[in-house]
């Protein structure tokens, strides 16, 4: 287990409040000067150092992300945006550190800014986390009244930055980054083309940062111990400590800051107090929130929590939004749930995702009930080839992949439910996508 | 995609009001000049608060009109996010999540419990027309499934009996203290905490 003075977020359970003093107590705040004086070029250099990857499900290097912004200032102005619209399925670790760590958010938030040139910053919240957004605001309030580390010439650092909370109002799809670009400026939340990338063209047309709240909140404390005591948690490419949200079938479902490549049993036994019906009655795991193909039970013995590990079952860590269903649960209606909420949450700006997600959705739920006939099952994996890598962003993946995860793991079980013979038999070997006028014809 | 429709009965006018005006002014100015378009979001949120919790086709023409844009792309902003509610909800608005951290925790049981005190069906309004409840997608706080949310506030851990007696409480015009229902510090494993446990124990 992590050492308790390695974990970063001390306040991640609220035993000592959130405002400025007693933050400044647990370190933050206490030399950003010292900091910001080592210059830009250290600051990502020490971030690249720290193999630091993105908190938000990509696992993008962020040292490497900011270094794309350019190094001169131009005509236009650069923006830093934090994505705080945390809505994937099995996640809830940025609203802790919205309502119990802010100050580390905020400090965070100055140091990229200035390591990105950005003299503004806006903070992305769920339109749901109201409350906890108005927590952060407090805070931000108390930074720029009481102690001047916000405004002009911030925590003396010589750098002015303005910090604002925007709102979401209910949409999955402005996680996205470039949807949530599109979002912040008052349109629909419809992801953009890339490229180019929002670090050349991005809010208002402008050079933009975009990194997610836990990103942000452990940069501070990387710069104060220094690259090689990040690095050296974890393993390699896959380093640091990371908030696991431990959800579903479990004892004591938990948010628990662990060091990377932690086993996942350990996480389950030793944390969330162990599967309901003991580790015996584990059906599957997902481990990175609802987008990541879940993992069967004999799998799960093994593995490790992070990025490359986790690719290597043919998943992800994505969000690091463990949800844990055992024997006790419908697997094939679970995955029929997530797949109604990918249909709820599709933005319909791409076909194969309006549609394609509503289609995996009825098939799903009539797979549940055994009412599917036999062919249908190779239909869905089709389906979700068809929607995979055609859209313009990732949501096609990740409403595609928690059904291929289904399908690679569990098809026996659908098959033993759903045996019902075709309602049209088929005489050769078509596939059902292709125009069926021109098969008539071949026909006649 | 989710089917979304404006209300039938839409009110002639809409105007803010003196503390609706000032709040619009206080987020227009945090963006940039020209760009007040980025107000559009934060701009119905107070119009559906000023107008008892949904938005009429008025309040869009008049946020059109108030940050000079087309009445087209509030009406798109307004009908693509949920959280608007383009038809009357009740005083207390009641949100059950069911996406399948909180459906494998039992969720179904909190949407028993609002089928038998509020109403039968979604989004209709209770019997005193003080409530309704309405299934939505993940409300991020899984960990603390099966939940619910009242208005603004997060309602955790919960089970049928507790849902019951909270939807009493606010049938009864009260509001219930929000946060965990089985007594839980926060996001802590329950009696199985094992970490930073000297500032637990400070």
């Amino acid at each position: 287990m992590l050492k308790d003075q390695d974990r970063i977020f001390q306040n991640l359970y609220n035993d000592k409040g959130s405002d400025v003093s007693s933050s400044q107590e647990r370190g933050d705040w206490v030399n950003t000067k010292e900091i910001t004086d080592k210059g830009r070029d250290w600051i990502i250099n020490e971030i690249k150092e720290s193999q630091l990857r993105g908190r938000g499900g990509a696992g993008f290097p962020t040292g490497l992300k900011w270094s794309f912004a350019p190094k001169e200032v131009g005509s236009r102005p650069h923006y830093l945006v934090i994505n705080g619209d945390e809505s994937e399925p099995g996640t809830c670790k940025d609203r802790d550190i919205l309502r119990f760590e802010p100050h580390k958010l905020i400090e965070g938030c100055l140091i990229a800014s200035y390591a990105v040139q950005a003299h503004v910053c806006y903070i992305y919240i769920r339109g749901e986390y109201f409350v906890d957004g108005q927590k952060l605001q407090a805070a931000i309030d108390e930074a720029y009244e009481k102690k001047k580390l916000l405004g002009k010439n911030a925590a003396g650092t010589g750098w002015d930055l303005d910090i604002y909370i925007h709102y979401g109002a209910g949409a999955y799809i402005c996680g996205e980054e470039t949807a949530l670009l599109e979002s912040l400026e008052g349109k629909k939340g419809q992801p953009r083309l890339k490229p180019p990338f929002p670090a050349l063209i991005g809010l208002y047309g402008c050079p933009t940062i975009i990194n997610n709240v836990e990103t942000i909140a452990v940069v501070p404390t990387i710069l104060r111990r220094g690259a090689k005591w990040f690095a050296s948690l974890g393993r390699e490419k896959n380093t640091g400590t990371k908030i696991f949200c431990i959800s579903g079938n479990v004892n004591n479902p938990c948010n628990v800051e662990e060091e990377m490549s932690i086993p996942l049993k350990e996480l389950i036994e030793v944390h969330a107090g162990g599967v309901i019906g003991g580790w015996e009655n584990l059906q599957a795991v997902i481990p990175g929130g609802s987008s990541m193909p879940l993992i069967p039970k004999e799998r799960c013995e093994t593995l490790k929590m992070d990025f490359d590990a986790c690719i290597e079952e043919k998943s992800g860590l994505g969000t690091a939004g463990i949800v844990v269903i055992n024997k006790d649960q419908d697997i094939i209606k679970c995955m029929a749930r997530i797949a109604r909420f990918y249909k709820h949450e599709s933005c319909g700006q791409c076909t194969p995702c309006r549609e394609g997600s509503g289609w995996m959705w009825r098939m799903l739920e009539r797979m549940a009930n055994g009412d599917a006939t036999k062919d249908e099952v190779d239909m869905l994996g089709d389906v979700t080839n068809q929607i995979a890598g055609h859209t313009i962003c990732a949501f096609g993946e990740g409403s595609s992949w928690p059904v291929q995860g289904l399908l690679r793991h569990f098809k026996k079980e659908i098959e033993k439910r759903n045996n019902l013979d075709p309602i049209v038999q088929k005489k050769n070997n078509i596939p059902y996508l292709v125009d069926q006028h021109l098969l008539d014809k071949k026909n006649a | 995609m989710s089917l979304r429709r404006p209300a039938k009965d839409q009110p002639e006018s809409f105007e803010f009001n003196a503390s609706s005006l000032e709040a619009a002014n206080v987020i227009v100015a945090k963006y940039p000049e020209g760009k007040q378009q980025s107000a559009v979001m934060a701009l119905l949120y107070i119009a559906q608060k000023q107008n008892n919790n949904w938005i009429p086709l008025a309040a869009m023409k008049y946020i059109a009109k108030f940050l000079d844009m087309p009445y087209i792309k509030v009406y798109e902003v307004a009908t693509f996010y949920t959280m608007y509610n383009l038809a009357p909800v009740g005083k207390y608005f009641v949100q059950v999540c069911t996406t399948t951290p909180c459906m494998i925790r039992g969720a179904n049981q909190l949407v028993e419990a609002c089928k038998e005190k509020i109403s039968e069906n979604e989004c209709e309004l209770s019997n005193d027309k003080s409530c309704s409840w309405m299934e939505v997608e993940c409300l991020g706080a899984c960990v603390n499934a099966p939940m619910m949310q009242i208005n603004d506030d997060y309602y955790e851990d919960l089970d049928k009996q507790k849902t019951l007696d909270i939807l009493d409480k606010i049938l009864n015009g009260e509001t219930p203290k929000p946060g965990s229902y089985r007594g839980r510090v926060n996001n802590e494993p329950e009696n199985n905490r094992k970490t930073l446990m000297d500032l637990k124990n400070a």
